[in-house]
């Protein structure tokens, strides 16, 4: 009797379980897999995963029916993977292109729908040994574009930051992480190319560990990734206009120059668990993972608010 | 049962071999396979809008340019060639060195000792070497040589350096031992000094086993990735001293191919550098086979 008694005193336990787990998906009939857990992928932005990954830790807790796995690898794998569909979500720290769109509707015939999730500021990072404390960005594009005329420390006024070498280090992204094409979107304009020569670094850390290590250097990031070890700039749009620093409170107004939206992107407008995660994202308590995570949040709901920073470049 | 086993015995013997044959073939096929997979992934391009001109002349790399795509590649071809040669420069002394002492000059327990280490060493990850360059040599060039920046030539060329030296180590020390004993016996005999048999005996002896060793350390910097991605800077540049950051083929491959969409133009001159890698690898491979039956001829 005893023995019988132990598996079937779980009987009922295992019912209540089922019924939650049928209640907490109750609105969306013919769900894939009933009982078992629903998986979201969710791929794409490296300057976007670690807010991702923080996004998916706490909804498990809220939901633990639903799991989201997170993966980087950039914006453009986030792309690729929900056009082969191996993704649900797409992370993206930039608009998606014509093109990108262009192969979502041919290969999976749905329009891909774009959901702004908060904001990155780009920061621009110099060494503590450095006197400088702002720049514009008239001053940068001519630091980072091709043929630009400033190439010395002396040029911008300001004495060698390790006392000896006048010569600007200049460090970059690799040509096809999403910050490097909207650092030469924001700074070099529609058109302008990066100067050859600049010191590509694979990740938004190591550009600020090596500013951190190399005393004549000057780099950009996520302002998230900023550490004690360096100096954020504020930046000017043009001489003698205000310069801002790169605050959450600046990037929120749109006064600070070098802010960008961050996008979720799925293919078609989102249903069930997918609409309830991005619902959730958007919430107060979504919000504010963001702010945690180093980002900007969303100063206003809704899905398509518009890009501030995008808005007012020049 | 016996005798029955015994008739079986042509069968297996007959099965091995062609095993082994196939074994052997195998080898050739992969090798026609891949460089027929690498041409096929870039001949579009290749035979189109490939312009050689710019692609062995320009050093302006703009994959991704919104108004004005352009693939030079002679600062990569450069950055490939100058830290691979700096890196033999600094591994070919030591590694030939180290074989020579290994083999001759040793105590045997600290041989044993010895060769534990440096195959060790040869079985660290090239990751592992590339975080190494980032962190700990990048800091150390800028302190010790003034450097404006730490991660360059140099600091590449030593982790290559570091990397390829195993390998010379341990092929050139399996050259050196299988000289025949009766050589240095009869060096010695004719009252040659020990440097004298080293110089005058041993290397010639040696000097195809060393120079394969030679030529697989070249092939394992010339071919190396991760590492140099990590350690060189990855900028593109004519590099005017070794304490300039360069940037390498293969690490472009490495740091573009990810995103690059499949089969646009980018892609494809990713391929076409694979190719120039794999054309390098081959001749280098040829010459050192001229070489050696060169040197077997006199």
């Amino acid at each position: 009797m005893m023995k019988m008694k132990g598996p079937f005193s779980l009987l009922p336990l295992l019912l209540a379980l089922l019924l939650a787990a049928g209640c907490l998906r109750g609105r969306q009939p013919g769900q894939r897999g009933t009982g078992q857990k629903q998986v979201i992928q969710n791929s794409g932005s490296d300057t976007m995963v670690n807010l991702a990954q923080a996004w998916a830790e706490e909804y498990v807790r809220i939901k633990p029916a639903v799991s989201v796995e997170v993966s980087g690898g950039g914006s453009g794998t986030g792309i690729a993977s929900l056009i082969n569909g191996t993704a649900d979500i797409a992370n993206c720290s930039r608009e998606m292109t014509f093109a990108e769109r262009e192969r979502a509707l041919q290969n999976t015939g749905k329009d891909p729908v774009e959901h702004l999730v908060g904001y990155d500021a780009l920061a621009i990072f110099v060494n503590l040994q450095n006197p400088l404390h702002e720049i514009t960005l008239e001053d940068l594009a001519e630091i980072y574009g091709e043929r630009g005329r400033i190439e010395r420390w002396s040029d911008l006024g300001v004495q060698p930051p390790d006392g000896k070498r006048d010569k600007i280090i200049i460090i970059s992204r690799q040509s096809n992480s999403g910050t490097y094409e909207y650092f030469r979107e924001a700074v070099l304009g529609k058109t302008r190319d990066f100067r050859l020569g600049t010191i590509d670094m694979h990740g938004s850390k190591d550009v600020v560990e090596l500013v951190a290590r190399t005393p004549g250097a000057i780099g950009y990031s996520g302002m998230g990734y900023a550490t004690d070890r360096v100096r954020m700039l504020r930046i000017a749009r043009k001489h003698g206009e205000t310069a801002y620093a790169p605050t959450v409170p600046n990037t929120q107004k749109g006064i600070y120059p070098v802010a960008r939206p961050l996008f979720m992107y799925t293919l078609g407008e989102p249903e069930g668990e997918l609409r309830d995660y991005l619902e959730w994202i958007h919430s107060p308590e979504g919000q504010d993972l963001v702010v945690r995570s180093g980002y900007v949040s969303l100063s206003r709901t809704g899905s398509h608010a518009p890009a501030q920073g995008e808005e007012h470049q020049p | 049962m016996t005798p029955g086993r015994r008739h079986l015995e042509p069968l297996k013997e007959w099965l091995i071999e062609r095993f082994i044959w196939l074994c052997g073939v195998s080898a050739i096929f992969f090798v026609f396979a891949i460089f027929i997979f690498v041409f096929r992934e870039g001949a579009d391009y290749f035979f189109s809008g490939f312009k050689a001109g710019e692609f062995f002349t320009s050093i302006e790399w703009y994959p991704t340019s919104r108004t004005h795509v352009r693939y030079g590649a002679l600062a990569l071809i450069t950055g490939t060639f100058s830290v691979s040669f700096l890196a033999m420069f600094l591994a070919v002394p030591f590694g030939l060195g180290a074989a020579v002492f290994i083999s001759e000059f040793c105590p045997p327990r600290l041989k044993e000792g010895l060769k534990i280490v440096i195959e060790l060493l040869a079985a660290i990850p090239s990751v592992v070497w590339g975080f190494i360059g980032l962190t700990i040599m990048n800091s150390l060039i800028v302190r010790l040589f003034n450097a404006p920046i730490g991660l360059n030539m140099f600091n590449g060329a030593i982790i290559l350096a570091l990397m390829s030296v195993p390998i010379i180590v341990s092929i050139g020390e399996d050259a050196l031992k299988a000289v025949p004993d009766s050589y240095r016996e009869a060096a010695v005999a004719l009252g040659c000094t020990r440097w004298q048999m080293i110089f005058r005996v041993l290397l010639p002896a040696a000097r195809n086993g060393l120079l394969a060793a030679v030529m697989l350390g070249i092939g394992r910097a010339v071919g190396e990735t991760m590492a140099v991605l990590m350690a060189t800077g990855h900028s593109i540049r004519i590099p005017h001293g070794v304490l300039e950051p360069v940037r390498t083929l293969t690490a472009t491959i490495a740091a573009e191919l990810g995103e690059a969409p499949v089969h646009s133009d980018h892609y494809q001159v990713l391929f076409i550098i694979g190719i120039l890698l794999f054309t390098i690898t081959f001749v280098i491979n040829i010459t050192a086979d001229f070489i050696v039956r060169g040197i077997g001829r006199k």
